[in-house]
Parts: C-alpha cells; sequence; structure tokens
C-alpha cells in the first residue's frame, strides 16, 4: 500500500482527502503545516505529498523546496492542492519541483485524474 | 409520463439522432426536458410534448434533441486512445504519409471539444516533426451549442483539471478570469462545424484517423452498422478508428477488426495497419 502525506491546516480538508485516497486505497498520514510535514518525512517517508500552500509556521512552498533540497532520499511525488489558482503560482510550485497541481475545490474525479497522471494509479 | 408521450419523444429522438431511449430511461427525459420547457415558458413537460406534437416545430426539435444527448468530455479521455495515437499511429503515419505530408483526423463526436484539442496538443508536442505538414483535424458533433463551447475553446477549472497534465495547462492555456482559454496555436488547428452521424458522408473525404467514441452506444444494431461502414468508406485503407471503451464492431459488422491486445482500437478488415504501428 502506497503512503500518502496529507498537508492541510484545515481539519475538513485533510478528512474529505483521507476519505477520497482511502477508497483509491492509500494509507494516509497527516499534517498540518509544512514543519510538521518535514518531521512527518523524516519519521516514515511518504511515496506521495498533497500539499496545501497557505499553512501557519511554514508554508507548502517553504516545505517542497525544502524537501527538494535534502540528499539521500528517494523524493516523493508532490501534488499541490490548494485554492491559489493563478498561473503564476503554479509555475512557480512546478518550478520548485511540484509534480502535479490540484486547484481547489477538488473532488474525487480530479484527485484520481492527476494521482493517475504522476503514475500513483 | 404518459406512455404515448414516451413513445412520441423516443420516436423522434431515435429519427433525429439515432439516440436509443428505453422506458427506463424516463427520468432522464423528465430532469432534462423539463428545465427546457419553462426556458420555453411551458409549465410542464406534458405541455412540451403537446406542443411538439401540434407544432412539429423545427427549432423546439432541435432543443430537444440537443438536450437529450449526453455531451460529457474531458481531456485525454481515457488515456490509452490517446498513448496509442502517439506511439503507434502517428510514427506509422509519419513513415506512410512521408510525401504527401498530409493528415486527416476526424472526431465524430467532439462535443465540447476536448478531444480534439487533445490531438492537438499531442502533435505540438512533437512539432519539429509536424510542422511543415498539413494536418487537418475535424471535429464535428449532433448539438451546435457545445460546437460554440468547443470553437471557444474556454473551460472552467474543473475542466482543465480532468485529464490534463498541469505542464500542459501551463503550455497550451492561458487563464482568462475564472476560465482557461486553449492557445490559438491549437485551436486554430482544429475546426469544428455541426454533423449528423446519420446524415450523408459524402463530402467528408478520406481520413486517416477517426476518433467514434462514445456515440454508438445510444444507437440500435442496424444503425451502429450503417455509421460503422459507411465510416469504413471515409477511411483509408491502412487508417484507424478509435471507439469508446464499452463498444466494439464484434458482432455487428465485417468492415473493421479489432487490433489485438489494445482496447478501443480498430482497423479495416481487409487492411494491413497493424504492421505498419509496430502492432501486428
Amino acid at each position: 500500500m502506497k503512503l500518502c502525506l496529507v498537508v492541510d491546516d484545515s481539519k475538513v480538508i485533510r478528512k474529505v482527502a483521507r476519505r477520497i485516497l482511502e477508497e483509491l486505497n492509500f494509507e494516509i498520514d497527516e499534517a498540518v503545516d509544512g514543519q510538521d510535514a518535514l518531521d512527518a518525512c523524516e519519521r516514515n517517508l511518504p511515496d506521495v505529498v498533497l500539499l496545501d500552500w497557505n499553512m501557519p509556521v511554514m508554508d507548502g512552498l517553504e516545505f517542497l523546496k525544502a524537501l527538494r533540497a535534502r540528499d539521500g532520499i528517494e523524493q516523493p511525488v508532490v501534488v499541490f492542492c490548494t485554492t491559489e489558482n493563478d498561473m503564476a503560482h503554479i509555475r512557480t510550485a512546478i518550478e520548485a519541483g511540484a509534480n502535479e497541481y490540484i486547484m481547489k475545490p477538488f473532488d474525487r474525479e480530479i484527485i484520481e485524474a492527476k494521482f493517475s497522471q504522476v503514475g500513483l494509479l | 409520463m404518459k406512455t404515448e408521450d414516451f413513445e412520441f419523444l423516443a420516436g423522434m429522438l431515435k429519427e433525429r439522432s439515432g439516440l436509443m431511449l428505453t422506458p427506463d430511461k424516463v427520468y432522464l427525459l423528465e430532469s432534462r426536458l423539463t428545465p427546457l420547457a419553462r426556458k420555453r415558458g411551458l409549465d410542464t413537460l406534458d405541455a412540451l410534448v403537446q406542443k411538439l406534437r401540434l407544432s412539429r416545430e423545427e427549432s423546439l426539435i432541435r432543443d430537444v434533441t440537443e438536450a437529450m444527448t449526453t455531451n460529457e468530455s474531458f481531456f485525454f479521455r481515457d488515456n490509452t486512445p490517446f498513448d496509442l495515437f502517439k506511439n503507434h499511429v502517428l510514427p506509422a503515419m509519419e513513415k506512410s504519409r512521408t510525401s504527401q505530408k498530409r493528415l486527416r483526423i476526424w472526431c465524430a463526436a467532439a462535443s465540447t471539444g476536448q478531444e480534439p484539442y487533445s490531438l492537438a496538443i499531442l502533435l505540438r508536442e512533437n512539432w519539429i516533426k509536424w510542422q511543415n505538414w498539413n494536418i487537418e483535424i475535424v471535429g464535428t458533433d449532433i448539438c451546435t451549442q457545445v460546437l460554440e463551447k468547443a470553437k471557444a475553446g474556454t473551460y472552467s477549472q474543473f475542466e482543465v483539471q480532468r485529464g490534463l497534465p498541469i505542464q500542459m495547462l501551463i503550455k497550451y492555456f492561458r487563464q482568462e478570469g475564472d476560465q482557461w482559454r486553449i492557445s490559438d496555436d491549437i485551436r486554430r488547428m482544429v475546426s469544428f462545424r455541426p454533423f449528423n452521424l446519420l446524415s450523408n458522408f459524402i463530402g467528408m473525404g478520406t481520413f486517416d484517423v477517426i476518433y467514434c467514441r462514445n456515440v454508438l452506444i445510444y444507437f440500435d444494431q442496424p444503425t451502429k452498422k450503417d455509421v460503422l461502414e459507411r465510416m469504413r468508406k471515409c477511411l483509408a485503407p491502412d487508417g484507424t478508428v478509435f471507439l469508446g471503451a464499452a463498444e466494439t464492431v464484434l458482432g455487428i459488422t465485417e468492415a473493421f477488426r479489432p487490433v489485438r491486445g489494445q482496447r478501443g482500437m480498430y482497423v479495416p478488415s481487409d487492411g494491413t495497419a497493424e504492421k505498419l504501428m509496430g502492432l501486428g
């Protein structure tokens, strides 16, 4: 079973994402901000990270840069999942090493489509 | 709904679009035509049927037909037909059409345009190879309303997230308010026009590839056979037809045969297309 780390400061979003991803046969870990997510990666490196952008303590982009800067680990797939829905944000995220990008609101179909595009399904 | 009203509507739709409506689909009639009745200032679906019976008003018949045909579509739908296009059809065409450098593709149920635009994007991804070719992608649909949207090439945030990789969104779309518009380079590669698959194919010319997905399922056997056999006549001998995942030629017509191991892909029975595509 593949492990997906769901990073979002909203409990509701984490719950919705968890439900969809569990149906798609993922094991789920959760983090509430970028720092929390880095710690989670330290403990148990996920196969994929579903990543919000705007969060307290450390935002999604900072997390992504810190993650991609780490040597010697197998890099997980990172799928942004954010209300930031303009081209500038999308480009920034992809340039920083994100593999896919979901603009909120999302549903099961979008998650499924994006996850299969990056070869996770 | 009264049985005779259902039969009247089902008969009209069959005649107009080939759509087969079975009695278990009464709910579809109600959910799709009630809003249309209101738009036309009629109180109920019964009143709409009455009006159709009495006036046989052409524009009303067209609106009813359009409301009942399914138009769901998304970019790179089902993936496989596009992978096969990229990895097998295009390389074969590149070799076999190298002197005339001409390629004609027909999306016979183009709906809101995602399928022909997906094909155009795949060609664009390897433009160095194709830029000197005369490539024509024709998108047709029975529903003029969806074709308007197809021509405009604008899609909602929801639509661009179903099937379209983010890299392609960045490359081939620009944002206009809350909509995403496909680039002019891609838009110019596709022409759209209304076309009824029950009508004559003369004048369509010869195509190298035909996508006719998720439309035959609405037709009865004789209509499927008729459409497929007429399609055979406007397909090059080494051409390819893609049908929907739930559709087949088996038991319907001998004009095509399935390409072994490649779901949804069919070639003329007397052709040699598989060899060219490295699938033989």
